[in-house]
């Protein structure tokens, strides 16, 4: 008598749970261990030894770095750059997510690719474009200068190239959940009688407010930060055009540790609180997404 | 084409109109600039020593930091997606570190502790390993700035890989070694793939991070970003325009092929009845 097939069976743990690839108790506690020993030494270990190095001296010397005119100039003219930024962008991010996930049109892939594009581009190679547009030799140079106006190495210039490097943040965020939410809802509003400031304003926007909100902090956050680009169009002049990224160069080049890494805590602390609203803002989203 | 829904002429019009002026008018610029450079100098100025060396540096150690992102990246994406631990949450937060913080204060940092009295420096140097000042810096500055791309293509596929392939295989007496060679990593290799060509494009162009510690000796710690800088502070617009270009060409390249990448996904998604 032939004996019977054996049949196979999935491998269960000891709980009854099916076991997979990896799940061996060696096998992952090795491959965390090393994840995190790894990530501890490449990605921890910065963010702490700008702190270390900023308090290096102590509290007192960490704050008298602040008191320089130059830094509180670099700290005011990056706030304004942010505020000038941030907005238009966001502007930009809700006008291309509209046209691009309300509507099909010939040419949307393409589009988007477009909307996509500066992300793909070293931010050097930005600021020598912008360079060739606005400054003395460039496409609009002699136009420029017979009106007397000036872009490059000035304010102006710094917030054109800022504005290109962080163009795709917000409308990256929003399109793909606009897309996915549909256009039901707008369509009934239609219905009712709204008109299209009106259904963006109280049916889009609330629908996709986390997501403008981490793409806005996310733009917030480059803009802030943005080095190579800004260096090339800013011309870098002292207490003129330079911004946090562009005196923290400064610093460290005039021998000035302490100040630089005082001046690269603002700009990581920036930094975390990006990171801290976007863990908030997943959790309210997911939030959200269960008492639907 | 949406026919109810009020707005599209006015959010194309404006979407239109702002890429036009913010990114297709700058990119012209620098292409009319780079032609007006003429084919036969435009040649030479990439042949010359320092570029080439500069595209040679870039290259090898883009390479470099993309090789251990490729591995790194694919580990980190693995724990995040398979495993439940203490301080899981923290981790997948920490991955984006290195998007929200700035390339120059990340510079700053690992020039700090790769420097020889620095944290990681002076242990590395009683082993006779330098980084700062070396290519491996600059790698180093690369593989930091390009940490997520590997991750966050790789850790949603990892996500929603379903079980029950992995169990048939399982059930067919395969080991985890050959059920991951065989059936995980064919899965995920296209975003695997997507996020190792973002990471190296990323590392091609990566500027403030590496200027602070690679020590931008030219011909050996002098990359591409870095001499187009140095040729716009000469005032040798054409070479300046010559390299850019070619960086940007660079770009234009790998964009095309995470594309390719990508629509070869979806044809896959779409022909195993998804």
């Amino acid at each position: 008598m032939a004996a019977p097939p054996t049949i196979p069976r999935p491998r269960k743990d000891a709980l009854g749970a099916r076991v997979r690839v990896g799940s061996g108790a060696t096998t992952r506690r090795v491959l965390i261990g090393t994840v995190l020993l790894v990530t501890a030494l490449i990605l921890v270990a910065p963010l702490v030894a700008i702190f270390a190095e900023a308090l290096r001296h102590g509290w007192e010397a960490y704050a008298r770095s602040f008191a320089a005119p130059d830094t509180q100039y670099a700290i005011w003219l990056t706030l304004i750059t942010a505020l000038v930024v941030v907005p238009v962008n966001i502007g930009f991010g809700i006008a291309a997510a509209w046209c691009i996930a309300k509507f099909s049109f010939p040419g949307r892939n393409l589009l988007v690719a477009l909307v996509e594009l500066p992300f793909s581009i070293s931010p050097i190679i930005a600021g020598v474009a912008y360079l060739f547009v606005y400054g003395a030799q460039g496409l609009l140079g002699p136009t420029l200068e017979a009106w007397d106006i000036k872009i490059m190495f000035a304010v102006p210039g710094i917030m054109l190239a800022s504005l290109f490097v962080t163009a795709p943040f917000v409308a990256r965020e929003l399109i793909p959940l606009m897309i996915a939410q549909g256009s039901e809802e707008e369509e009934a509003a239609v219905t009712l009688g709204a008109g299209g400031w009106r259904i963006l304003r109280t049916v889009t926007l609330p629908n996709v407010r986390f997501a403008l909100l981490y793409g806005a902090a996310l733009c917030n956050a480059r803009v802030m930060g943005e080095f190579g680009a800004v260096s090339i169009v800013s011309g870098n002049i002292r207490g003129q055009t330079n911004t946090l990224p562009l005196q923290i160069e400064l610093l460290y080049q005039d021998n000035n540790a302490v100040a630089a890494f005082a001046v690269a805590t603002l700009l990581t602390a920036v930094a975390l609180v990006t990171l801290i609203a976007k863990a908030i803002i997943e959790r309210l989203d997911r939030a959200r997404e269960a008492a639907h | 084409m949406n026919r109810v829904v009020p707005g599209f002429g006015l959010s194309l019009g404006i979407t239109l109109t702002y890429l036009s002026l913010i990114v297709l008018l700058p990119l012209g610029a620098l292409v009319w600039q780079a032609l007006g450079v003429g084919w036969e100098r435009y040649l030479a100025i990439l042949a010359g020593p320092r570029t080439a060396n500069a595209f040679r540096i870039t290259f090898t150690t883009a390479a470099l930091a993309t090789a251990f992102n490729c591995v790194y990246g694919l580990a980190l994406a693995w724990v995040l997606a398979r495993y439940e631990f203490p301080g899981k949450r923290l981790l997948d937060a920490l991955v984006d570190v290195p998007f929200a913080l700035p390339t120059a204060v990340a510079g700053l940092a690992l020039s700090a502790l790769f420097v020889k009295n620095g944290w990681f420096g002076g242990p590395l140097a009683a082993f006779g390993i330098e980084v700062a000042y070396t290519p491996l810096g600059i790698a180093i500055a690369m593989a930091f700035t390009s940490i997520p791309f590997v991750v966050r293509t790789v850790q949603p596929v990892l996500e929603d890989l379903q079980a029950d392939v992995e169990e048939a295989a399982a059930t067919l007496g395969a080991s985890d070694a050959r059920i991951f060679a065989r059936v995980i990593f064919p899965a995920i290799f296209p975003a695997f793939l997507t996020g190792a060509s973002l990471s190296f494009a990323r590392s091609l162009g990566e500027f403030g991070a590496i200027i602070f510690i690679a020590g931008n000796l030219p011909g050996k710690t002098e990359v591409v970003s870095l001499l187009t800088f140095i040729r716009i502070e000469e005032y040798d617009y054409p070479a300046a325009a010559a390299i850019a270009t070619t960086l940007l060409l660079t770009a234009f390249v790998m964009l095309f092929l995470v594309n390719m990448i990508q629509l070869w996904q979806q044809r896959r998604i779409g022909a195993s009845g998804d």
